[in-house]
């Protein structure tokens, strides 16, 4: 019930964005991520914009799990 | 990060024979497990027990029979996502009330009730608004703006529940042996990562990762539980950076709270959870079904051969209820846990696993 499509924001009109999913276009409303721009990309869920992705966070995690693998590789 | 790499940290790191009970608390993650094949990649003594984050799944038969009992008045509209349309209370589903002839129609965004109150002047639109953290700000957001475009004839009946309580209620039964949790991402997506979650490690010196749905970032959020468990330092991780924040979504959470205020609220399976329900605040209870139509119902007779609410606090597997792949099916489902396309008896029966 809670699932989450991310999205491109292409044009933003009011509250309103077009957001670009894989080729296909859709108005989702950006009430609850007033701060959102064109060119982010956003996660959506039915229909309303609740968070931006956000890439470099995704490999600040990636760094954790590497470290945490090489660790793990010592252990005998 | 390479899933090879992974997968040989997590047996490397779990080489003890002691089992560990993970809960993914989350029915996409639930779903996701399954589909991925994450159980056939996991060392056998790491066992995933599927909690109670399938909104659908935990909505009390009570509430069903209201749900029903609110389809079948004269001159109103219901709408609902699809999730909930098949689940049946105590006799029928909205499904077979529509069948009957009642309007009851499936939405896919909260804002397309507006469009449909607006084109039926002379009805009452009820909307029926079930979900966790991540769906509330919707809700929140119709009532705001139904409030002010002055429409009259929208009603919301709100199941909205929320999911750190329903962790706090899990914890303190005693029956119930878990090690650490797999929060759900896009719930933290609106309440964040940490402070919601604290009380986990704090209090109860558990681990938990908010997690993303991929299956490399499930198996990365069972490697960081693992680690803590090894160094016995249990705290609360945020795998899922990529949108979920230590704060989260503040707009949503200002929205909630201005719409919204705690109840307590009835799940299936845990019973009344203190506080763990949000109903229409004062301000806005001009729009609260309970204000316009009496109700007053018996209480409900659950199946008691229905082992869904045991299910989702992980005191019993899908293949240890009799009904199980025989008399309930997603076909012909008897529980909301195999109705509910996220529900851990339609995970089972779907992709199979029950032997894993």
């Amino acid at each position: 019930m809670c699932l989450g499509t991310i999205g491109k924001i292409k044009k933003i009109k009011y509250s309103e964005a077009i957001v670009d999913f894989s080729g296909n276009s859709r108005s989702v409303s950006l009430r609850l991520l007033p701060q959102a721009k064109v060119g982010n990309y956003i996660l959506v869920h039915a229909g309303f914009a609740i968070a931006i992705a956000d890439e470099a966070q995704a490999k600040e995690n990636d760094k954790l799990i590497a470290e945490i693998i090489d660790e793990v590789k010592k252990y005998s | 990060m390479k899933l090879k790499n992974i997968v040989e940290s997590i047996e490397k790191i779990s080489d003890s024979q002691k089992q560990i009970n993970i809960m993914e608390v989350c029915g996409t993650h639930t779903m996701a497990i399954h589909r991925l094949g994450i159980k056939s990649l996991l060392p056998k003594n790491i066992n995933l027990i599927s909690g109670p984050g399938c909104p659908v799944c935990v909505t009390s038969v009570n509430d069903l029979n209201k749900i029903i009992f609110l389809a079948k008045q004269k001159n109103v509209i219901t709408l609902t996502y699809g999730d909930l349309f098949r689940v049946p209370g105590e006799k029928e589903s909205l499904e077979r009330v529509r069948s009957e002839g009642h309007d009851v129609r499936i939405i896919y965004s909260v804002l397309d009730s507006i469009k449909v109150a607006n084109d039926n002047p002379e009805k009452k639109i009820i909307f029926i608004a079930v979900g966790f953290e991540t769906t509330a700000p919707t809700t929140a957001a119709l009532v705001e703006e139904v409030y002010q475009k002055k429409v009259k004839n929208l009603l919301v009946l709100s199941l909205h529940k929320t999911v750190p309580e329903a962790l706090l209620a899990l914890l303190k039964n005693p029956k119930i042996m878990i090690d650490g949790f797999i929060l759900p991402g896009h719930v933290s997506t609106v309440i964040g990562s940490l402070k919601p979650y604290k009380f986990i490690s704090d209090e109860y010196n558990k681990p938990a990762v908010v997690s993303g749905f991929e299956a490399e970032e499930i198996l990365e959020s069972i490697l960081l539980l693992l680690k803590m468990f090894k160094e016995k330092k249990p705290s609360i991780i945020n795998q899922y950076k990529k949108v979920v924040t230590s704060k989260g979504n503040i707009e949503a959470q200002r929205i909630m709270n201005k719409i919204f205020e705690r109840t307590n609220a009835e799940w299936r399976g845990l019973g009344i959870i203190r506080k763990s329900g949000l109903k229409l605040n004062k301000k806005y209870v001009q729009f609260s079904v309970d204000n316009f139509f009496k109700i007053s119902l018996p209480k409900a007779k659950e199946n008691l051969a229905c082992k869904c609410g045991e299910i989702i606090q992980g005191l019993k597997q899908p293949k240890d209820c009799l009904l199980f792949s025989k008399n309930c099916t997603p076909e012909k489902p008897i529980g909301p846990c195999m109705v509910s396309s996220e529900g851990t008896c339609a995970a089972f029966y779907k992709y199979g696993g029950y032997d894993v």
